[in-house]
This record gives C-alpha cells, sequence and structure tokens, in this order.
C-alpha cells in the first residue's frame, strides 16, 4: 500500500482542517498528518478509489441539486403548515430501477435524494438494484421515477464512470 | 456590535432576509416533527433545515464576512457541505432501521416488499 492511498480525501481533510484550526505552520503539520491517516482510514472502508474527472458536469449536477432542493423546500413547507386544511396528502414509498452499480456515485444519489425534502432513501435491493424511495407527497410514482432516471442518473453515471 | 455599523443598509436588508429565511424554513422543519403523523413522514420535516434552512443562515453568513472583508467565506462553504452530506446518513439509518422493524413484525406496506417476496 503506498503512503498516500486516497489524495483526494487526504487534500480535502487537510484543507477542512487548517480552515477549522487557522493558518499556521504548525496547523499545517498537523493538517496533513490527520489528512494521511484519514486516507488510510478511508482506503480501509472502501476499496474503489474517489475520481473526480468531469468538474463540468459535477457543477451541472449541483447546480440542478441546489435548484430542486429550492423547490423541494418550498412544497414540503406549504405542506406542513398546511397539513390539515388542504388536499389529503398521501405519502408513501415508490420502488425506482436503477441501472447506476459504482457505489460511489450509489452514495452519493442518495445523499441527494435524502437531503432534498420530500423523498428519503429507504433502501436498495442488492437483488434487482431497485430504489425503494419514501416520498413524502406521492402523486404519481412514474413521476419520481422519471425525476431520478432523467434528472440525476444519467449525470451520475457519466461522473463516476 | 461595532462592525455592524459598516454594513450598508441595503447589503443588512439581504443579508437579514436570507437569515430569516434560513430561520423560518428551520422553524417549519422543525413544526412538522411535532406535526406529522408517521415516523416514515417525520423522516422528511428535518432536511428542510438541513438544506436551505442552514443555507441560508449560511448564505447571509457569507455575505456579511464578505462584505466587511474579515475573512475569507471558505468556513461555510466546509459547514453547508458537511451537513449536506452527514445528515442523510442519519436519516437513512432512522428510515433503514424503521423499515427492518417494521418488516420483522410484519407490519410492512405491501409497497415495499422486495420483488421476490411478493
Amino acid at each position: 500500500m503506498s503512503m498516500i492511498p486516497h489524495p483526494v480525501v487526504s487534500i480535502l481533510v487537510t484543507i477542512l482542517w487548517m480552515v477549522l484550526t487557522g493558518f499556521s505552520t504548525g496547523q499545517l503539520v498537523l493538517g496533513v498528518l490527520v489528512g494521511l491517516i484519514a486516507g488510510v482510514g478511508y482506503g480501509r472502508l472502501a476499496t474503489d478509489r474517489v475520481r473526480l474527472r468531469r468538474p463540468g458536469m459535477m457543477l451541472r449536477l449541483a447546480g440542478r441539486v441546489a435548484l430542486d432542493i429550492i423547490q423541494s423546500n418550498y412544497n414540503v413547507a406549504a405542506l406542513i403548515l398546511h397539513d390539515r386544511r388542504r388536499h389529503r396528502r398521501k405519502s408513501g414509498f415508490v420502488r425506482i430501477p436503477l441501472d447506476l452499480t459504482n457505489r460511489n456515485a450509489l452514495a452519493t444519489l442518495a445523499i441527494i435524494v435524502t437531503s432534498t425534502p420530500g423523498t428519503a432513501w429507504i433502501d436498495l435491493d442488492p437483488d434487482d438494484n431497485h430504489l425503494l424511495l419514501h416520498v413524502f407527497d406521492l402523486k404519481d410514482e412514474d413521476d419520481w421515477a422519471h425525476t431520478i432516471k432523467t434528472r440525476y442518473e444519467p449525470l451520475l453515471m457519466e461522473i463516476f464512470r | 456590535m461595532t462592525h455592524l455599523e459598516q454594513l450598508p443598509p441595503s447589503v443588512a436588508l439581504i443579508i437579514a432576509a436570507f437569515v430569516a429565511l434560513g430561520s423560518i424554513l428551520t422553524l417549519i422543519g422543525a413544526l412538522g416533527l411535532i406535526r406529522l403523523g408517521n415516523f416514515y413522514d417525520r423522516l422528511h420535516a428535518p432536511t428542510l433545515a438541513t438544506s436551505w434552512g442552514a443555507g441560508g443562515i449560511l448564505l447571509g453568513s457569507v455575505m456579511m464576512f464578505s462584505t466587511l472583508g474579515s475573512r475569507l467565506v471558505v468556513p461555510e462553504l466546509f459547514l453547508g457541505l458537511m451537513m449536506l452530506v452527514t445528515t442523510p446518513v442519519t436519516l437513512m439509518v432512522l428510515g433503514r432501521a424503521a423499515l427492518h422493524r417494521d418488516r420483522a413484525e410484519g407490519r410492512a406496506p405491501y409497497d415495499t416488499l422486495p420483488l421476490s417476496k411478493k
């Protein structure tokens, strides 16, 4: 095993350390040390390397997610405030077949879906790679499958190819 | 609060709007946690606070300190990133635990069953 198994992770942790503690030579030494240990630790947990190769695609994905989260924040906030008076909201589960198999890509999708109010990643069925999604305001099941399959999955496939 | 006086009123208004938006969203999220009827529904409420609830407050902070020019905006970026990345982990663990228990006790809703068990 090389000294720096996961350079991206190590660099990020070092920067995080520097930001949180303040910039000085002593903290830099400590930060690099912590970064290296974190890299080794990450290597023990996950075997596949993180490759960040398509910065443009990542920016597009981040922008898309930020916009979607604004929209769903508004929707869920409105639903919580008007829950009993307005229409009867029905929440429920949706099963969505996924083509993504890369573990890092799946983890990213899980973060996107869960941090978006209104949708929560509950489970991934390892047998047939179906995602079990809980939807706060369930109107049309196919709609959610469509959103995930067209808005997020192709971009994630490109980024984590 | 000397540094607040250096802020131009227009910028101060925008910052106040961001912070107010963020804290209102966080409050609504907390309200949802109380009002919503079942566990899976309640999973959605705190994400209001951890997405744009925190985002609004952090954006206000970024604007304030970059207008005053006193320090970099990097800490806010990291705070936001860490909130965004770590809370889903907790929520997923909770959601899966709930589903696992529902399945074990035979209470799982029909549409959550794996295809092989239908």
